[in-house]
């Protein structure tokens, strides 16, 4: 057993830190720091950047532009860019449908998708859910049926993260619906642009439009853009849950997000005295930060079954549970922390000029409570708590 | 002992049940919360037709002379429709004032037209660093003449945007913190001096941060004693607490009955998911949670007349509950409604979101276990 990295690997974290310092806009940090909401053309700028770099896509292999990583220089990549505050790259493209069109798709497929997926040209967007399949996934009703050379699809899937900025939709679809249920689904690939597809925007309860319905209204998908073979979708949507899982547990943003609690919580007083010296608030802070210790060796001990040739397996889902409990626990921290000055609801104000005209309490209380609102997704998307349990309890402990 | 409720008491909880069932239903609720004034005043003027602006008044003074019972049953319902209109900063807290120490003069100022719909009031106490510390007040009311000039900034005044007058906590003698020299002013929102910028909450109400700059009173804006307030202060926050704890407890109400209708109707995997186990005991933590609270509610309410340390206790004690309860209950029903407890669209968010500001106002949990273990 042994706790240090080798020296190659800090040479190479060492790299990262450099390329951060050097390559990192101080604007897009800026507004990353204050917590305000990212526009498409500031993750996309974010994106172009570290593929410049050659890192946009640290799990791909490099026949397609993966940088040759090793699980342990991937692990040190996504904390140094979450401890930099960096904006996520967004997985719908790079970490969810790559790997599909990759592992199961065709050398056409791959030539015509996979390089505009890596430097941002194509917007990507999973369309699983459906209003009337959430957690059992394989439900799904979206229907495809064969007409010649071309899909017509018919249905509506829901939940859809930033569809409105899509170019492109990697959907499951139901091509039989005799059989099994899991054997009648496939996977295809929908231009956004096609006609019949409306979009329309869900507000959520923060004030933020982050997700979306799509209708599919007599949609043409030509058949070159099914993956795979038909009935094979389930398979395929499986692999994609198994596969990269690195960055679920989001232990970096929540070290980052624990040092702005911090920050915060010496800025703001109680009694006089800065609120990080209180008794109860700092020993509710020491607490989720020992969660977090506690999260962080299970990731590494995870990741060097990993480095080891063991896949990541049902365990995974132990990262997602507590990385999103520890994740809300903080903003819920936050909220105490700013009193008051949790309730006002400044959002519409635009961005840069919010605190010139505004002074409505310290600038870092702004999305304090709205953040602490959006959080409670985490536990709600990419299967919830309660369904990563129930893995737990089948695929693990053979309950 | 007795928990029930008298004849009157029965018949008010309709009024406002009804009031709420037929005339709040959530829909009406967005539209108020995105009107240019935030809340209607013309239900304002049916609150005061149908007496609930007159309810804790005494008779003496033009009011019904009724009972924090009934109160707790008025904030209950409007709890379960999240009703916005400023009843706990007008009548509550402002009322409250002026019920326990206002002048003849002071009353029959400002009670007539309160009762009648007519008059809003705010309660400006909280500051930029005082978090919730009642005496921690650098506003200051200086000796001018014979009353006072008042200078300072009051942060996150709820319901500030719509108030006539407002009631302001000042420092008229001592440090920052000490218990002594807090005195209480009746001031005119439209006296010189006087300025606010408004702002909407995330729960869906409006507040201001008020700027007072040199503004002139006459000794008889004092209400109270002048440098003897805190104790009147934290009586009439008292009340605000049992206030607000009750609306809680109608808005958990609310989210436990409309959780559990969710899991007999959602079906997923070929069943209610209501039938999954584990939903059905976090139901079950979610009913207890709702009971212990509207339990608390209920004993803190009743013990609002007692000594002063004895009610602190007993106020305390209740916002600890409703802060957890109400954490718990309305993080647990967004989880269970899945994606749909996330939208704006649906009613549960909203009231995930008032529970959560409710923690926040007079004090949190982590205030409230302070304050009860020191007493
Ligand atoms: C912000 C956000 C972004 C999203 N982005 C996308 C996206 O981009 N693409 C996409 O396809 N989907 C997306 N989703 C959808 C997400 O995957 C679903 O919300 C999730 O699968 C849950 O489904 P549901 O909302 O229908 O809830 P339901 O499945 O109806 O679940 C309701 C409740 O029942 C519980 N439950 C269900 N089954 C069981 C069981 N067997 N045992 C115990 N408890 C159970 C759930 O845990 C939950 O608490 C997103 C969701 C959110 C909130």
């Amino acid at each position: 057993m042994d706790l240090s990295f080798s020296d190659a690997d800090r040479a190479f974290q060492a790299e990262v830190r450099q390329f951060l310092a050097e390559a990192y806009p101080a604007d897009l940090k800026a507004k990353m720091e204050r917590g305000e909401e990212l526009r498409k053309e500031d993750y996309i700028r974010w994106q172009q950047i570290v593929n410049a770099k050659g890192w946009a896509a640290p799990a791909w292999p490099t026949e397609y532009g993966g940088p040759g990583w090793t699980a342990t220089q991937r692990y040190i990549y996504s904390e140094e860019l979450a401890a930099a505050s960096t904006p996520p790259i967004l997985p719908f493209g790079i970490n969810m449908v790559a790997p599909v069109i990759y592992t199961f798709g065709n050398a056409e497929q791959k030539k015509r998708f996979l390089p505009r997926i890596l430097d941002a040209t194509d917007w990507w967007c999973q369309g699983y859910s459906e209003p009337g399949s959430g957690s059992d996934l394989a439900s799904l009703r979206t229907k495809a049926e064969r007409q010649g050379d071309h899909y017509i699809v018919n249905g509506s899937k829901t939940w859809t993260t930033l569809a409105q900025h899509a170019d492109w939709i990697f959907c499951l679809v139901r091509t039989d619906g005799t059989g099994k249920q899991q054997e009648g689904i496939s996977f295809l690939l929908i231009d956004m642009k096609t006609p019949g597809i409306r979009v329309r925007p869900i507000i959520t309860m923060d004030g933020g439009h982050e997700v979306n319905e799509v209708f599919l209204d007599d949609v043409k998908v030509p058949v070159e853009n099914l993956i795979g073979k038909e009935g094979q979708g389930w398979t395929y949507a499986k692999f994609l849950l198994g596969h990269e899982r690195s960055g679920i547990a989001a232990v970096g943003r929540s070290k980052r997000a624990i040092a702005r609690l911090k920050s915060i919580a010496e800025a703001e007083t109680i009694d006089g005295a800065p609120l990080i010296t209180d008794p109860a608030f700092s020993r509710r802070i020491s607490e989720v930060e020992v969660d977090l210790i506690a999260l962080e060796f299970t990731e590494l001990r995870t990741l060097a079954s990993e480095s080891a040739g063991k896949g990541p397996g049902p365990e995974s889902s132990i990262l997602k549970i507590k990385g999103t409990e520890i994740q809300q626990a903080i903003t819920e921290l936050l909220v105490e922390a700013v009193g008051s000055y949790a309730a006002p609801f400044v959002r519409d104000v635009p961005d840069g000029q919010r605190w010139n005209e505004y002074p409505i309490g310290p600038a870092y209380a702004a999305n304090v409570a709205p953040s602490y609102f959006n959080m409670r997704k985490t536990s709600i998307y990419g299967g919830s708590n309660e369904i990563q349990k129930n893995i737990i309890a089948k695929m693990v402990l053979g309950l | 002992m007795d928990f029930s409720f008298t004849d009157e008491q029965k018949m008010l909880a309709d009024s406002v049940e009804r009031f709420v069932q037929d005339e709040y239903d959530f829909d009406t609720r967005k539209a108020i919360t995105r009107s240019d004034e935030g809340f209607r005043r013309d239900y304002w003027e049916k609150f005061a037709e149908l007496g609930w602006l007159a309810l804790p008044f005494d008779e003496e003074d033009g009011g019904l002379g009724g009972s924090a019972v009934d109160t707790m049953i008025l904030m209950e319902s409007f709890g379960k429709g999240l009703v916005v209109e400023p009843y706990v900063s007008t009548v509550v807290l402002c009322g409250g004032f002026l019920r326990a120490a206002g002048t003849k003069a002071q009353k029959d100022a400002v009670l007539p037209g309160l009762m009648e719909g007519k008059t809003l009031l705010a309660f400006a106490y909280a500051e930029p660093t005082s978090r919730y510390n009642l005496a921690d007040i650098s506003t200051k009311a200086v000796k001018d003449g014979a009353g006072y000039k008042i200078t300072g900034h009051k942060a996150v005044v709820i319901h500030g945007p719509s108030a006539d007058h407002f009631v302001v906590t000042a420092r008229t003698s001592g440090g920052q913190r000490d218990e002594k020299g807090v005195t209480v002013f009746l001031v005119s929102a439209k006296a010189p001096g006087v300025s606010r910028r408004d702002y909407p909450t995330v729960d869906g109400l409006r507040a201001s941060e008020v700027s007072f700059e040199n503004v002139s009173v006459g000794a008889d804006a004092v209400i109270g004693e002048v440098d003897n307030g805190l104790a009147l202060v934290e009586r009439v926050v008292d009340e605000g607490i049992a206030a607000i704890s009750a609306e809680a407890v109608g808005a958990m109400k609310k989210l436990h009955d409309l959780t559990l209708d969710y899991l007999k109707t959602r079906v997923q995997f070929g069943q209610p998911i209501g039938r999954f186990q584990v939903l059905q005991h976090r139901q079950v933590d979610m009913f207890m949670a709702y009971e212990q609270s509207k339990s608390m509610s209920y004993m803190a309410n009743l013990k609002l007349d007692e000594a002063p340390a004895a009610r602190k206790k007993a106020l305390s004690a209740a916002k600890v509950q409703i802060g957890k309860a109400g954490r718990f209950i309305g993080q647990q029903s967004v989880q269970l409604h899945g994606g749909m407890g996330m939208t704006d669209e649906l009613s549960v968010g909203h009231y995930f979101k008032r529970l959560t500001m409710i923690d926040t106002q007079f004090g949190n949990v982590d205030h409230h276990l302070k304050r009860f273990g020191a007493l």
